[in-house]
């Protein structure tokens, strides 16, 4: 090989630019049967929100199938115990969370934030040392005890919490809406957009610009061969499967704020809604993710207004339809 | 051996329980004469049916799936809908049971090639958000179905509890149509069983067993592993269709808690590990264990929840509240993945 050659540029990696354009084609698409451009823009920006806190939800998930072929389906448990903890934080904490000022209300948000993502990292890393370890590299067995650890944690929320719907009211000043040349929005709707793009935003700048975000798009790429390099895949894999149950309960927050209550039945629902995500956007991509979960919000969202009995299968006909053009998600990660 | 297709229970312990648990359900409605222990057995039948087409799934073919309860659902909508719109009559009970068995079939052979095609677990992830979904379009779509209230329906007259077959008493049992009905859930369900050990004791069988162990050296032998893995699913999903159809005729009714909820779903898949995979039996012991356990436990875990409560205990009377009940299955069922893989059949065969 000779000096020139080894100095040239690696021939730069095609960017498929068309899956990312999916849901500005489903938007152009929609804004004509829609009509109104003011209830176009709400129901966007609507779709939006909830495709930022769907994709803050599953983004976690994706990376660990793709790191290490684990499928969680214990997720949905800590989506409901994000949701759980945040009423522990702002129901008592109401006098600060009901007061009609900006600062108390975001610090309150805050802490709920934090203390959900915190309770919901240690018990993720207590369910991957229990559950998940013993049962690496064998899928059916995977499955099965996650899906257990699934239950057994909906049923200790429902023995802890009861099994009543928990009332959680918005902060007062993310109440109501603004007006925007005569697009009604809706300000938390906003505020959840902004949370959302922070996790996006830091995901991709710490799997895009760290070693360990090095390492980890590494792993998912060719795990043995990151392990081979001396780097311990598996350590790396229970920070990112604490990292993903975090983010699982960071969405929970935002998801049961969204309702204004909060139930353990809502993390079997979600589950479904990340699955449904994560395989339209390829498993183990966190760029598919994200445009899936837009992409899934946003049909919801035009679906709800112009076809209501239709927007139940929405997400099932996105699926089949994605997966009718590809097989293995809008972004497949190689090798799977 | 013809009628087992040469696979023996190959254990005294396991035959003579499974001899046991079949003979007591075939004379289930003189031994235990009154409604609830009916129930009991003729829950255990359907369940023994349910399960047993799961297990061809799960335990022969290594396919996790979790819209098994979709397909047992559309067979108790199938009759549902067909007795309730076309009223009490045997043709439109055969009706509704044609109609469910293809529309089954089709979904299942489309969710297959979809999702078979690439990764098995891909097929999990499907089938969740598919059965999800149709459960909400049950419940939605109640010009058919009955919504959240499900349908009420009348059976065929000689299925009825007034009807007698004849004048006085066997062995002191009057011949109602409950007990009709009973021998019809029991000969169906045994039937069918029989047809499952059947398929999975064939050449179709062993290929499938194949594919479970080493699906790259199944293909390279020349079998087509998305061929076999989607006739799985499509048996399996006619399996389960006719164990709803049997279950709403028993019931007298469909609804979307008895035939659809994911409960059920769980249900399954605990009896199948707990019975044991891969083994058409556990099918049998482990629908009997775990009805009886369902019907007589819940009771007790009631009076212990009271007694906690009682004496003050924190957080306990929660645990042990009978609708808890799923809490100790899950952990039951977390054990028994780890630690007795092979379920019941396995340890009384001396492979646990």
């Amino acid at each position: 090989m000779s000096a020139s050659e080894t100095g040239a540029a690696l021939p730069r990696q095609r960017i498929d630019i068309l899956p990312a354009l999916t849901p500005l084609i489903v938007a152009a698409i929609a804004a004509p049967l829609i009509g109104s451009p003011s209830t176009f823009v709400t129901l966007t920006i609507a779709g939006l929100a909830m495709g930022m806190m769907i994709f803050t939800m599953a983004s976690g998930l994706t990376l660990v199938f793709g790191l290490m072929d684990v499928l969680n389906f214990g997720h949905g448990a800590f989506i409901a115990l994000g949701a759980y903890v945040a009423t522990l934080v702002l129901l008592p904490l109401a006098a600060w969370s009901q007061v009609d000022s900006l600062g108390p209300n975001l610090a309150v948000l805050a802490l709920a934030l934090f203390a959900a993502a915190l309770v919901c990292g240690l018990v993720g890393y207590a369910f991957e040392r229990l559950l998940v370890a013993p049962v690496y590299g064998q899928h059916l067995k995977q499955i099965m005890v996650t899906i257990g650890g699934a239950i057994v944690a909906e049923q200790l929320l429902y023995a802890l919490f009861g099994p009543e719907f928990i009332p959680l009211p918005l902060p007062a000043s993310l109440r109501g809406s603004l007006i925007l040349g005569g697009a009604a929005i809706e300000k938390y709707r906003i505020a959840a957009t902004i949370v959302g793009l922070i996790v996006f935003v830091g995901q991709m700048l710490i799997l895009n610009r760290t070693k360990i975000g090095l390492l980890i798009r590494a792993g998912v790429e060719n795990r043995e061969m990151v392990e081979a390099l001396g780097y311990r895949v598996d350590r790396l894999f229970i920070g990112v499967f604490m990292a993903g149950s975090a983010l699982a309960g960071l969405g929970g927050v935002l998801w049961a704020l969204y309702r204004e209550q909060v139930h353990a039945s809502m993390g079997a629902e979600l589950l479904v809604l990340t699955f449904i995500v994560i395989i339209i956007g390829g498993l183990g991509s966190v760029g598919g993710c994200f445009t899936g979960a837009i992409l899934v919000a946003l049909i919801a969202n035009y679906a709800g207004f112009l076809a209501p009995k239709l927007a139940l299968v929405s997400n099932i006909a996105l699926m089949v339809a994605v997966l009718l053009w590809r097989p293995r998600g809008l972004y497949p990660v190689s090798g799977r | 051996m013809m009628i087992l297709s040469g696979d023996r229970p190959r254990s005294p312990a396991l035959a003579a329980v499974l001899v046991v648990i079949i003979l007591t359900l075939a004379l289930a409605p003189f031994l235990f004469p009154g409604a609830k222990p009916a129930n009991v057995a003729a829950n255990i039948c359907v369940l023994a049916l349910l399960v047993a087409s799961y297990d061809l799934l799960l335990g022969y073919a290594g396919i996790v799936s979790f819209a098994h309860v979709m397909f047992f659902g559309i067979g108790a909508y199938g009759v549902a809908i067909a007795l309730y719109g076309l009223g009490p009559s045997w043709g439109a009970l055969a009706l509704g049971v044609l109609a469910a068995l293809p529309v089954s079939i089709v979904l299942a052979l489309a969710i297959g090639l979809f999702s078979l095609r690439v990764q098995t677990i891909f097929f999990a992830m499907v089938t969740l958000a598919v059965a999800y979904a149709f459960n909400v379009l049950a419940s939605q779509l109640s010009w058919a179905t009955g919504g959240e209230d499900g349908r009420s329906f009348q059976v065929p007259e000689i299925l009825r509890p007034g009807f007698h077959l004849f004048e006085g008493e066997v062995f002191g049992i009057a011949i109602s149509g409950r007990v009709l009905s009973y021998y019809l859930v029991f000969v169906a369900a045994a039937l069918l069983f029989l047809v499952l050990l059947r398929i999975v004791n064939s050449p179709f069988g062993r290929v499938l067993q194949a594919i479970r162990e080493n699906p790259f050296r199944a293909e390279a032998l020349g079998y087509r592993i998305v061929f076999h893995r989607t006739l799985a699913t499509c048996i399996s999903a006619a399996g389960a269709t006719i164990a709803g159809a049997l279950s709403a005729l028993w019931l007298h009714y469909t609804g979307p808690d008895t035939a659809l909820s994911f409960s059920i779903q769980i249900d399954v898949l605990v009896v199948v590990v707990i019975g044991g995979m891969g083994s058409m039996y556990g099918a049998i012991v482990g629908a009997a264990l775990f009805v009886l356990a369902q019907n007589y436990l819940q009771a007790l875990m009631g009076r212990l929840s009271s007694a906690a409560a009682e004496a003050g205990l924190p957080l306990l009377p929660g645990l042990f509240h009978p609708d808890r009940w799923l809490l100790w299955l899950g952990l039951m069922f977390i054990l028994a993945v780890y630690f007795v893989p092979t379920g019941i059949v396995g340890k009384l065969r001396g492979k646990g």
